[in-house]
């Protein structure tokens, strides 16, 4: 049995020592190799973390919210219709929700100004989200001043900054008393933006979703699972979009690396032939140059990984963020909690080792089945 | 110990421009001896060279070994016969890995490695522990004045020195048949002395010896006991 192990090891050591012969060729495809696992498992890591991050978050939003549609568009809806949402069979509690988008043209960007019933929450006040924080350069206890419907500046008290947690979701969201929504929008009383909606049991989310639409015709119940997929088709979508843009880069490298494994050089083709004159068997110049491409593609597959690990989750991935965070002037800025996903891993394995690994043995394989005499001498 | 029996090797069979490079040649290469193929180049001596040591087939004949040495093959005893251009390539490489040892013209050492590496690299594939094979191969290169190159790359060699590794290395899995092809083709006529009186030592040792050459100082030796000379694949002088 030693045997056998032996010759493993004998041809595994002279596979890393033909690697070192090489060098610089080997550590330019390992490069190259080691960018593209890079980019790719940057994407895989940030798109799937991303995706449970908003999971987690979507936990405490509520079950079902309730709109009304006019002409197809999204119409403030009135406050009444809660008392009669809140009799349907199942439904736990109806909150009216009152939020808009306020633009700040000082730096630019759209808030989520939202209404909150917080009974901590002091009125002229405000909790603001960590992007609205960062871009006013405000902190708790300084005033902020928001243009109001009338032109008007209405000025509100930082009361806390949200939690960076939160920030995905909250960046930029503005919270404050209902009231002074509606006079920083001049919202109508009677009127909501939309209907938060908790069913006891979430199983009968969809009946209850079809009861509220056969009562009000003009409502769109939109459910929690709906958020979270729309945020998940986001996500990939984005993430598809880099890919597609970076393909140009994964195309240049297949055809480097199916240049650089499938090109046997004249003096590879006379060592193949030396090895077999003096006893090696197609087969040993096989696993020799199976050994070769496997520690060429792990090494660049692990180092890689390893790269967009740590890109991802401690640099928050910052070469890709602002293409797959979204287009806002207030980037939600965190650092991601670590998520590896071991499907996606095997499949990133499947996509990059197995093809370069093939490519280097199909040409090697050719070289090694002829006579050796003939591998020498061409 | 090699038997050849009307042995003809074509190149580019049922093609265009068809060459025979060794035409119905027969000959008896006896076992312990020293045997000479001389010839012009392109005369089919290496070729047949080749053929002889299981690195290529003949387009047609039958090539006997005879008195193989145990454990060449599964369940072959020791002085058993084999005709080997019907082998399968497992087989032919396992004869080839314990009866011959090649030195080639060109000493056909893999660049960019130890001059230790390439005397061990025929042990690799058998399995052989490898201190054991170490061990063996340092002393093959002490024997042959390579001690202080042992560590050295093979690039940095001169030609003699280069052959002598090619030597320590046919040498390495110990063969009873060293073949040499040309191996005075690079060396002056001091290092092709000394060629010969190695051969000398590995003759008395009861090696077979197979050289080709058109070297006078190869086929004129008192070495040789037996010189063919060969000219357009055939056999025009000899036995």
């Amino acid at each position: 049995m030693r045997a056998p192990v032996q010759r493993y090891r004998n041809i595994l050591d002279f596979a890393l020592s033909s690697l070192l012969r090489r060098k610089g060729r080997n550590l330019a495809l390992i490069c190259v190799y080691t960018l593209v696992v890079f980019v790719i498992a940057s994407l895989i890591f940030f798109v799937q973390s991303l995706k449970r991050e908003a999971r987690e978050l979507l936990v405490q939003a509520p079950d079902m919210v309730v709109q009304r549609m006019v002409a197809g568009r999204h119409d403030p809806m009135p406050a009444a219709q809660a008392e009669a949402i809140r009799a349907i069979r199942g439904v736990e509690e109806v909150h009216s929700r009152v939020w808009g988008y306020y633009y700040d043209p000082v730096f630019g960007g759209n808030l989520t100004v939202m209404g909150s019933d917080d009974p901590t929450l002091a009125a002229d006040a405000v909790w603001i989200g960590q992007g609205v924080a960062r871009n006013m350069r405000v902190k708790e206890g300084d005033l902020i001043s928001l243009r109001g419907y009338g032109g008007l500046p209405m000025l509100f008290a930082v009361q806390k900054i949200l939690a960076e947690e939160s920030e995905l979701v909250s960046s930029d969201l503005v919270l404050m008393s209902p009231k002074d929504v509606r006079s920083l929008f001049n919202f109508p009383e009677g009127l909501a933006t939309d209907l938060a909606i908790t069913a006891g049991n979430p199983r009968e989310l969809p009946t209850i979703a079809a009861k509220i639409v056969e009562q009000f015709p003009d409502a769109r119940p939109i459910l929690k699972s709906e958020i979270l997929r729309t945020y998940e088709a986001i996500f990939d979508w984005r993430g598809g979009l880099m890919v597609v843009v970076l393909g140009s880069a994964v195309l240049a490298f297949i055809i480097f690396a199916w240049d650089k494994a499938t090109g046997l050089s004249a003096e590879e083709r006379k060592e193949i032939g030396i090895l077999k004159s003096i006893g090696w068997e197609s087969s040993d110049v096989l696993l020799l140059k199976f050994w070769e491409g496997s520690v060429v593609s792990l090494t660049a597959f692990l180092s890689g990984v390893l790269l967009a690990y740590v890109h991802v989750f401690f640099f928050s991935a910052s070469l890709f963020e602002h293409a797959l965070k979204g287009w806002s002037v207030l980037f939600p800025r965190y650092r991601l909690m670590p998520a590896l996903d071991g499907y996606q891993l095997t499949v990133l394995f499947f996509l990059t080792v197995l093809p370069y690994t093939a490519a280097t043995l199909v040409p090697i394989w050719r070289a090694a089945t002829v006579d050796p005499d003939a591998a020498m001498r061409s | 110990m090699i038997e050849l029996v009307d042995v003809v090797k074509t190149f580019q069979a049922g093609l265009a421009t068809p060459f025979t490079a060794v035409d119905g040649v027969n000959l008896n290469v006896p076992r312990g001896k020293v045997t000479v193929l001389k010839g012009p180049s392109g005369s089919g001596k290496t070729t047949l060279l080749t053929l002889i040591g299981c690195m290529a087939r003949p387009t047609s004949g039958r090539i006997h070994l005879h008195g193989l040495p145990a454990g060449t093959l599964p369940q072959l005893a020791k002085g058993d016969s084999l005709e080997i251009t019907s082998l399968p390539e497992r087989f032919l490489t396992a004869i080839r890995r314990r009866t011959f040892g090649f030195i080639f013209q060109q000493f056909n050492l893999v660049r960019g490695i130890s001059v230790l590496e390439n005397v061990l690299l025929p042990t690799y594939p058998t399995g052989e522990d490898h201190g054991d094979a170490e061990a063996r191969a340092i002393e093959r290169l002490e024997s042959l004045g390579l001690a202080r190159h042992l560590h050295a790359s093979v690039d940095r060699l001169s030609g003699g020195e280069a052959q002598r590794v090619a030597i320590a290395r046919a040498l390495i899995n110990d063969p009873t048949v060293i073949v040499a092809d040309e191996p005075t083709a690079h060396l002056d006529s001091k290092l092709s002395e000394d060629f010969m009186m190695l051969m000398g030592q590995f003759k008395a040792a009861g090696k077979t010896l197979l050289i080709t050459s058109h070297d006078p100082i190869v086929y004129s030796s008192p070495l040789a006991d037996l010189v063919v000379e060969m000219r357009d694949g055939r056999i025009v002088a000899g036995p």
